[in-house]
């Protein structure tokens, strides 16, 4: 009875309890990838993302092949979102004749309000297959053309234009070089900054902690832009990076930045709703 | 002594009268529908908190842009990100007043018709609209529907022309609320 109620023009609402709900935090990346890995973003439920990748080959090479733009090696995709949480996908690419799959499943997805949590959390798991046929004259047998690759990714929205995020990822090859190892760790990181509605800027990095030699391969480092044209999302960058799997852009970089052996690339991605949300009436 | 006990009952009186006249909702829908050549666009949103006061005709109404749900979770990211900007302007909000109250006395059970006056705020840009509304006293829940019609342009939501075609100018806004009594 002691609470005075108050009724000034202007404060209608103040008379209720006003906790905020809980919001879950959507929209960190205009795409399910960063550029080259896995991004704390997810597709939707029911949503169909139809992926096409291009790299290029060296721009370094001058007006003769184009600056690259003459070789394209090429990666073609479908990744479908089983639910807002869990997304599977499969592709292959040109390179290696490789074909690539994997489950990404987010545990925890950035929240405000009340019991609100500050980041994403994701595990993404997958494998590559080479189907080459002359993969390697000793090892015959299938298991040494199969990778796997096991990844974590930590997340946060800090606001409405930048977005961070860093995913360590243990890649294992079933068959390496002599000089080579089997396993490697990678600290990848990835960023994002929107530049307007519709354009944003987006960098991608993986740092090889160990493993393989480092003489002959590169950390990839890969920058771009994002720009969003309705269902599309058109992702083009530079990168050092030729592979469009985990496998091989983790284990198969070899240009250096530091030397301008850089390639242009672009991913596209087109989603189709296949499967509606069911009216909420 | 006697001075200050009739002070407080007036004040108890006075509380008792205003909370009687005081009605809320924090799950009021709105829902909108946007005929358009290639599809229609259709969303709800369940959240809405509005306070009715049926003493002084007043209303106030606040709808977190995030609520909105739609089919296909594409147009819910274009809704958000492009067009209305949800994380600049995370609510949209209405002030407004019943016109001709004498007409319209909630308290009692009754359908009524009215109208309201007030400001719609969305998308940061605030202008005058004028809705009929009916209300509906069921036993001291009172139901509010309405449905008007907002011009994107109006709100500065703009659409970018390659798209023009393919959605409309006009969104069609339909409200129901349920309210229940305030008590304190």
């Amino acid at each position: 009875m002691a609470t005075t109620i108050r009724a000034q023009d202007g404060d209608l609402l103040k008379n209720l309890d006003s906790e905020p709900p809980k919001e879950f935090v959507t929209n960190a990346f205009k795409s399910s990838r960063v550029i080259m890995g896995h991004s704390m973003e997810m597709i939707g439920a029911g949503v169909l993302d139809f992926r096409i990748l291009h790299r290029f080959g060296p721009t370094d090479q001058g007006i003769y092949d184009l600056f690259g733009l003459d070789q394209a090696s090429m990666r073609i995709g479908f990744d479908y979102g089983l639910n807002k949480d869990l997304t599977i996908g499969f592709g292959r690419s040109t390179l290696g004749k490789e074909f690539d799959g994997f489950i990404k499943y987010r545990v925890v997805q950035q929240s405000k309000g009340i019991n609100s949590f500050p980041f994403s959390i994701i595990f993404a798991v997958g494998s590559t297959v080479s189907t080459l046929k002359n993969f390697d004259s000793v090892k015959k047998s299938f298991e040494s053309r199969v990778a796997y690759y096991y990844q974590g990714i930590i997340g946060r929205k800090f606001n409405s234009r930048l977005s961070l995020q860093v995913s360590p990822i243990l890649l294992y090859r079933n068959f390496v070089e002599a000089d080579d190892k089997n396993a490697t760790l990678s600290l990848g990181f990835g960023g994002r900054y929107k530049l307007s509605k519709r354009v944003a800027f987006v960098l991608d990095y993986f740092m090889n902690v160990n493993g393989f030699p480092k003489e002959k391969f590169e950390n990839p480092l890969s920058v771009g832009v994002d720009i969003e044209t309705g269902g599309h999302v058109f992702q083009l960058h530079f990168s050092n990076a030729a592979g469009m799997n985990e496998r091989a852009f983790i284990a198969g970089t070899t240009g250096s930045w530091g030397k301008g052996e850089l390639r242009f690339g672009f991913n596209l991605s087109r989603v189709f709703t296949i499967k509606k949300r069911p009216s909420t009436n | 002594m006697k001075a200050a006990i009739n002070t407080m009952v007036l004040i108890l009186i006075s509380v008792v009268a205003f909370s009687q006249g005081m009605y809320y909702t924090k799950t009021g829908k709105v829902s909108f529908y946007s005929k358009a050549p290639l599809e229609d666009i259709e969303a709800k949103n369940r959240t809405a908190t509005s306070v009715l006061n049926i003493t002084t005709g007043q209303v106030e109404v606040s709808i977190p842009m995030k609520g909105f749900e739609f089919e296909k979770a594409l147009m819910q990211e274009h809704f958000n990100e492009n067009y209305v900007e949800s994380d600049k302007f995370p609510k949209a909000s209405f002030k407004g007043i019943i016109n001709d109250l004498s007409k319209t006395d909630l308290s009692v059970n009754g359908k009524y018709t009215a109208t309201i006056d007030g400001k719609l705020t969305l998308h940061g840009e605030t202008r005058y609209i004028t809705t009929p509304v009916t209300f509906t006293n069921e036993n001291g829940s009172i139901r509010a529907v309405a449905e008007f019609t907002v011009a994107l342009e109006d709100y500065k939501i703009s659409v970018p022309s390659i798209v023009k075609d393919k959605i409309g100018k006009d969104v069609k806004i339909l409200i129901e609320f349920n309210y229940e009594g305030l008590k304190h």
